[in-house]
């Protein structure tokens, strides 16, 4: 599983670099996501099956659309009609279509090219990682949900409206 | 024994880490910022299941769990106060929101 490896960590830096040189936010999101797909290649090249379930799941599912939504409220954008216009020139797909092919080739070998496809490195499968969280580190799994919870209530505090906000005063902050 | 030598999980997982720094550092959008804070998370994830990977052992699956919750956790707070920043100074400069220095 070495040149899926090698392959993903090139995706990885190129899509990692885009995020941080990019102006468009969205695009950049898009190039995040890319990055943390090719970051699960790289976990599952590893032989960390369930990271990389957990990375595309909860990472590239859940907090990457959590950025999408809030980036999608705030709406930024007067100059957004011009902006526009640029999107959709046939240049912008180039990068992202570039990094998902090279993405798409390990899949494609690794589905067809030959036998000696598993991850011959320490597989850690899903059981023993459970085994673990609810074994030894079981106060390590309580805290994560008290953190959760805390910023499931900051969250939920910080992003009121803002006459509610008034209404509390200068004491309530 | 791996394939692949620990060494290069680990220089790629730094190399991500210093290029979310670089983003942290460099950019001044707030939602900019946030990313880049998700990029440094992702790369300490890394070289933790690298590790996980290297010696055979569970435990770094169980740190990488909680830097996902870390990171979930973190953002749902960052983005509610992208918000309420937003709302107040319409804008996503970091620097706008300055007020605090007196």
């Amino acid at each position: 599983m070495t040149l899926p490896y090698y392959a993903a960590a090139l995706v990885a830096l190129v899509a990692t670099l885009r995020v941080i040189t990019c102006v468009n936010a969205v695009h950049a999101l898009l190039y995040l996501v890319v990055s943390l797909l090719s970051v699960a290649v790289i976990f599952y090249s590893l032989g960390a099956h369930f990271a990389a379930a957990r990375e595309i799941i909860i990472y590239a599912g859940a907090i990457m659309v959590l950025f999408l939504f809030v980036l999608m409220m705030l709406n930024i954008g007067e100059a957004a009609v011009e902006q526009e216009r640029n999107w959709l020139s046939p240049g912008v797909w180039r990068g992202p279509a570039l990094l998902a092919l090279l993405l798409l080739l390990p899949l494609v070998y690794a589905l067809f090219g030959g036998e000696e496809v598993e991850a011959r490195g320490h597989v850690v499968d899903a059981k023993s990682v459970g085994m673990a969280l609810f074994g030894p580190y079981i106060l390590v799994v309580e805290l994560a949900s008290l953190l959760l919870l805390a910023g499931m209530a900051g969250a939920w505090h910080l992003a009121q409206d803002p006459p509610d906000e008034r209404e509390r005063g200068e004491g309530g902050r | 024994m791996n394939a692949i030598p620990l060494e290069h999980s680990l220089l790629l997982a730094s190399i991500l880490f210093c290029m979310g720094l670089a983003g942290v550092l460099v950019r001044r959008n707030i939602i900019f910022i946030l990313m880049s804070l998700e990029i440094m998370f992702n790369a300490a994830g890394l070289a933790f299941v690298a590790g996980a990977a290297h010696w055979g052992q569970p435990d770094g699956q169980v740190m990488f769990l909680l830097i996902l919750t870390l990171a979930a956790a973190e953002v749902a707070v960052g983005l509610a106060i992208v918000l309420q920043v937003f709302r107040s100074f319409h804008t996503v400069d970091a620097d706008a929101v300055s007020e605090l220095q007196g």
